[in-house]
């Protein structure tokens, strides 16, 4: 067997229900406040976003996280191999998202407050 | 055998060849490469999609009130009800993905077989419902009228509710018939003519007193705003330009143009990796079926096939996300 030096196989089925029942509370939940958008989340806001919309960010990284490690198995991998898979993404994403979200902020801005007339 | 299974032949020479540092097997670091740098492709778009709400951000869609559509519940509005059904389906097909790998480790050919159905049925069942979410998006349902500089404005009541444009327009007599092939120029046609002139809606507009007009720009509590009856036929008498029913990547009925373009360029890529996703479960389907894995004395096709699949579920999560919620 390829990998039999690397993992034990034993079943892991319970775990992997396990998962599954977390995710779908977590995605019940997300969809309870996106109807209801309680009004206490939305008018509040944190590093100018709503904290809704933050709570909705931190879940949705919480059950990648949960399909990393559980599903695609990255819990039984070697450190060298999750390393390199999941800061690289990290590290560029978080570069990616930074750049073009100050940028695309600041176009907004450009549009809004100065002299360029675009709706005619 | 050789190609998919490596045996370490030269143990104990770090430099002999056939060492796997990462512990892994040469198909299963290629298929990590691979979903890495896929990550990183959507990642590109997802953030291409938030550079562009973040520059309408005071006009953006309201996505609850564009995906508010259930299969036979009609005129119902049911928010986000059916994106929610598809983001099970797909986490629930992960599972069983990954019980089959789990049953391959235990070479166990037929519960392998049982849970890789299950999770092409599951795929299908996906890519069936984003068809169906796109035909709702193109189809549109209340219209609305384009300005000049290129803006939506949409039609509601004294209560706000969304009217729709047959509902307003009176009929008039026009000459004006859609120009094909066959009726003039043979070398020239145009795009099929909305069901309404713009002049029909006009009259509509002016003949009905309760009528208003909602802009796309966002007021502070995250509305869309909504002109007073005067301002409404000012602005309609200003600035329309012409009538848009549903979507298309020119423009569409629900705001911004990019929000459009971008709902099919990315719910469109990932649909695509669903849809090879399938494919690739068929076929290793029907290779347990035949025994291949048996034979070859590992079920780890199953499981880099499956590393795909769950990497698909999980850029669905954040398209859920950041299309649909935020």
């Amino acid at each position: 067997m390829a990998n039999s030096t690397t993992h034990q196989h034993k079943s892991n089925t319970k775990r992997i229900w396990n998962v599954f029942i977390i995710l779908s509370v977590v995605t019940i939940f997300e969809v309870f406040l996106g109807i209801i958008r309680p009004e206490f989340l939305t008018d509040t806001h944190i590093l100018s976003m709503k904290l809704l919309n933050w709570i909705f960010i931190i879940l949705t990284l919480y059950k990648a996280y949960y399909i990393a490690w559980a599903f695609m198995h990255l819990e039984g991998e070697s450190k060298g191999l999750r390393r390199a898979v999941v800061w690289t993404a990290i590290f560029l994403i978080s570069f990616l998202m930074f750049i073009l979200l100050t940028e695309g902020n600041y176009i907004h801005g450009v549009f809004n407050t100065n002299n360029i007339a675009w709706d005619f | 055998m050789e190609a998919t299974v490596t045996k370490n032949a030269t143990e104990g020479k770090t430099w002999g060849g056939g060492n796997e540092p990462l512990k892994a097997s040469y198909g299963k670091l290629m298929m990590w490469f691979f979903i890495l740098s896929d990550a990183l492709t959507f990642s590109g778009f997802l953030a291409a999609y938030g550079f562009s709400r973040f520059r309408f951000v005071d006009s953006w869609p309201i996505a609850d009130e564009v995906f508010n559509h259930f299969p036979f519940l009609h005129g119902v509005d049911a928010p986000m009800y059916y994106v929610a059904f598809m983001t099970f389906i797909l986490i629930f097909s992960s599972v069983t993905m990954v019980l089959a790998v789990d049953a391959g480790h235990h070479m166990k050919k037929g519960k392998v077989t049982f849970y890789l159905f299950l999770t092409i049925v599951g795929g299908l069942i996906f890519v069936g419902s984003q068809a169906w979410e796109w035909k709702n998006f193109i189809q549109g349902e209340y219209g609305a009228v384009t300005t000049n500089g290129g803006n939506i404005l949409q039609f509601v009541d004294q209560e706000g509710e969304r009217v729709a444009l047959s509902d307003i327009a009176l009929f008039q007599a026009s000459e004006r018939a859609q120009h094909t092939r066959n009726k003039g120029l043979w070398f020239t046609e145009e795009a099929s003519l909305p069901t309404y002139t713009l002049d029909e809606v006009k009259a509509g507009f002016l003949a009905n007193n309760s009528l208003l007009i909602r802009t796309q720009s966002l007021n502070e509590n995250g509305e869309k705003t909504i002109l007073s009856r005067e301002e409404s036929k000012q602005k309609l008498e200003r600035e329309a330009f012409g009538i848009v029913e549903g979507a298309n990547l020119k423009h569409n009925e629900y705001g911004v143009p990019l929000f459009a373009d971008f709902f099919f360029f990315i719910t469109g890529f990932h649909g695509f990796h669903v849809f090879s996703g399938v494919i690739l479960n068929i076929i290793i389907f029907f290779n347990v079926i035949m025994g291949t894995y048996e034979r070859r004395g590992s079920y780890e096709m199953v499981e880099k096939v499956g590393l795909y699949w769950h990497f698909v579920d999980l850029v669905w999560v954040f398209i859920f996300t950041f299309f649909y919620l935020v």
